[in-house]
């Protein structure tokens, strides 16, 4: 209510049938004391899509991915992974679910007092204490150079480009080999070559890790290159979802206004 | 318009809603507004606290981290206690024998100052000026990570941050405050032996042994070890603090602040209960 758009949402339930969604978010709200920033969302993504939630500034799209992953607490509705509503899980069983998954932060949010290297191999200090010191680092700088960073893994975060923090960010994402990827902006900030190099770089990890991935951005361009499907948020509601072809055929105002715009 | 425009007699005051309504209404929100944040404010502590000890007590322990912060609060503040230790060694020294030549006293000294100084002025000093390195550090440290999203990516990887971040600085504080206070301790008492040697010669063995005459555990013990409270109080609100940041670079700046000045204000309050409490419980 209130917007000056037709909203005729055209919000998709999860798929039902044989193929449990690997990420299914059913009627999710979320409000900051007066402030609705979701109201009612529903979303779902299968092992090896990718799913782009666009939307204007505020829209919430972070807060729905940090739901995701239970940074945040929805007031109602629920998320599902693997079937399995995460507000319902113990502490240790949340965790066993977030080792699934694999979260590139806007602005990378590496631990500034390790070097590049050990943010990689943080995760697997952790989680895989079989591993020794060496294969810890080994992986990390096969990480690395799967992300396409060939060396200066001894260097500070506050060293390296905005770019290549992303990069560092995603090799981190990955350390624990997750079966879901949430990307926040992975573009945001970076020249158009950069921008560029970073969507060949997740559609390439797509290809070889077949992932369920959600990437939350404001580039309409990024989103069309390396998503499957696209969404629309607007003030708090899901305005359309489909194939950037179904968007370019919406007759609804504000999709449309959207696609000229970006 | 002219709100006082109604007639006033000299020294008769006017009706009391019309002269203080709005003063009145805003002053009793603010109080309001102060009293439900103090309550707030604690009733968070709590559950942070519930949250710490539950992670704490669960594994897998963060022994790594563990150790890396025993550095952090217990080397690295060692500098920095042992002279404040020593400073108030020589201040005790030159006041004492002041003191006590005045009342014809001075075969007290050595007493006095190992009672003044490993009783009072050792356990409190060590643990305002940790509150001061130690509390500030941490503070900052974590808002940092607060604001930055590291603590969220530290939580996103399936890591406890009370159990990495918060539990073993907390545990950390605990275990080397008393230490800590040792050392301020034997500071204290060789500087203030070392200023009353200049003055008045007597050997070290003599100080000891007669500073120590009829000395119990009961004595020593209890003031010393009273400092893993003063640690508890230090991590506890120092962490609280960080993890509770919101904001930019003032949030950060506003939890390093308040990590200090609460902590060094809840180690005085402490310190009057603790006092008692081992007045009554080892006299």
């Amino acid at each position: 209510m209130g917007s000056s758009y037709d909203i005729a949402a055209k919000q998709i339930k999860p798929e039902s049938g044989s193929a449990v969604p690997v990420v299914a978010v059913e009627n999710l709200q979320k409000s900051f004391g007066s402030q609705k920033v979701l109201n009612g969302i529903n979303l779902s993504v299968s092992r090896g899509e990718t799913l782009a939630v666009l939307g204007r500034s505020g829209t919430g799209k972070s807060v729905l991915l940090r739901m995701i992953i239970g940074l945040e607490h929805p007031d109602s509705g629920s998320v599902r992974i693997d079937g399995q509503d995460i507000a319902e899980l113990a502490l240790d069983r949340m965790g066993e679910i977030r080792r699934k998954m694999g979260f590139l932060f806007q602005h990378a949010a590496l631990y500034d007092s390790l070097t590049i290297s050990e943010n990689v191999a943080f995760p697997l200090a952790h989680h895989r204490r079989e591993m020794s010191k060496t294969a810890r680092a080994d992986r990390a700088k096969e990480l690395l150079d799967e992300v396409g960073l060939k060396g200066g893994f001894e260097k500070m975060p506050s060293d390296i480009s905005g770019g290549m923090q992303k990069r560092v960010g995603l090799a981190r994402a990955l350390a624990l080999e997750p079966e879901i990827l949430l990307l926040d902006e992975p573009t945001a900030g970076l020249d158009p070559i950069s921008s560029g190099e970073i969507n060949e770089l997740i559609l390439k990890l797509q290809r070889e890790h077949q992932m369920a991935s959600i990437v939350v951005t404001h580039d309409l361009h990024s989103a069309r290159t390396i998503a499957d499907r696209l969404t629309i948020l607007n003030e708090g509601n899901v305005v359309i979802e489909g194939t950037f072809e179904d968007l370019q055929q919406s007759d609804i105002q504000f999709v449309k206004d959207f696609l000229q715009q970006s | 318009m002219n709100e006082h425009a109604y007639t006033t007699i000299p020294g008769i005051k006017p009706p009391l809603q019309r002269r203080k309504a709005v003063n009145y209404s805003s002053a009793s929100s603010t109080a309001i507004g102060v009293f439900t944040g103090f309550f707030e404010w604690f009733g968070s502590l709590g559950i942070f606290s519930w949250q710490v000890l539950r992670a704490a007590l669960t594994p897998p322990f963060e022994w790594r981290e563990l150790i890396r912060q025993l550095d952090e609060v217990g080397s690295k503040s060692f500098p920095l206690v042992a002279l404040a230790g020593a400073a108030i060694g020589v201040v005790i020294s030159l006041e004492a024998r002041y003191s006590l030549g005045r009342f014809g006293a001075k075969s007290l000294f050595p007493a006095t100052l190992v009672y003044s100084v490993v009783q009072v002025m050792g356990p409190i000093i060590t643990g305002l000026v940790v509150s001061g390195r130690v509390g500030a550090g941490i503070g900052a440290e974590l808002a940092s990570m607060k604001v930055t999203e590291q603590i969220d990516a530290i939580e996103a990887s399936a890591i406890n941050p009370y159990r990495l971040l918060v539990a073993t600085r907390i545990l950390a504080c605990i275990l080397m405050l008393p230490l800590l206070t040792l050392a301020a301790d034997a500071c204290g008492l060789m500087t203030g032996w070392f200023a009353q040697n200049l003055v008045d010669p007597l050997s070290f063995h003599q100080f000891i042994e007669s500073g120590f005459k009829g000395a119990t555990f009961n004595a020593f013990l209890p003031p010393t070890f009273k400092t893993a409270v003063y640690g508890l109080i230090i991590g506890l609100i120092a962490c609280f603090q960080g993890m509770r940041t919101r904001g930019g670079a003032a949030g950060v700046g506003r939890a390093a602040t308040n990590s200090v000045v609460l902590g060094s204000l809840f180690i005085i309050l402490a310190d009057v209960v603790l006092v008692k409490f081992i007045l009554v419980v080892f006299p």
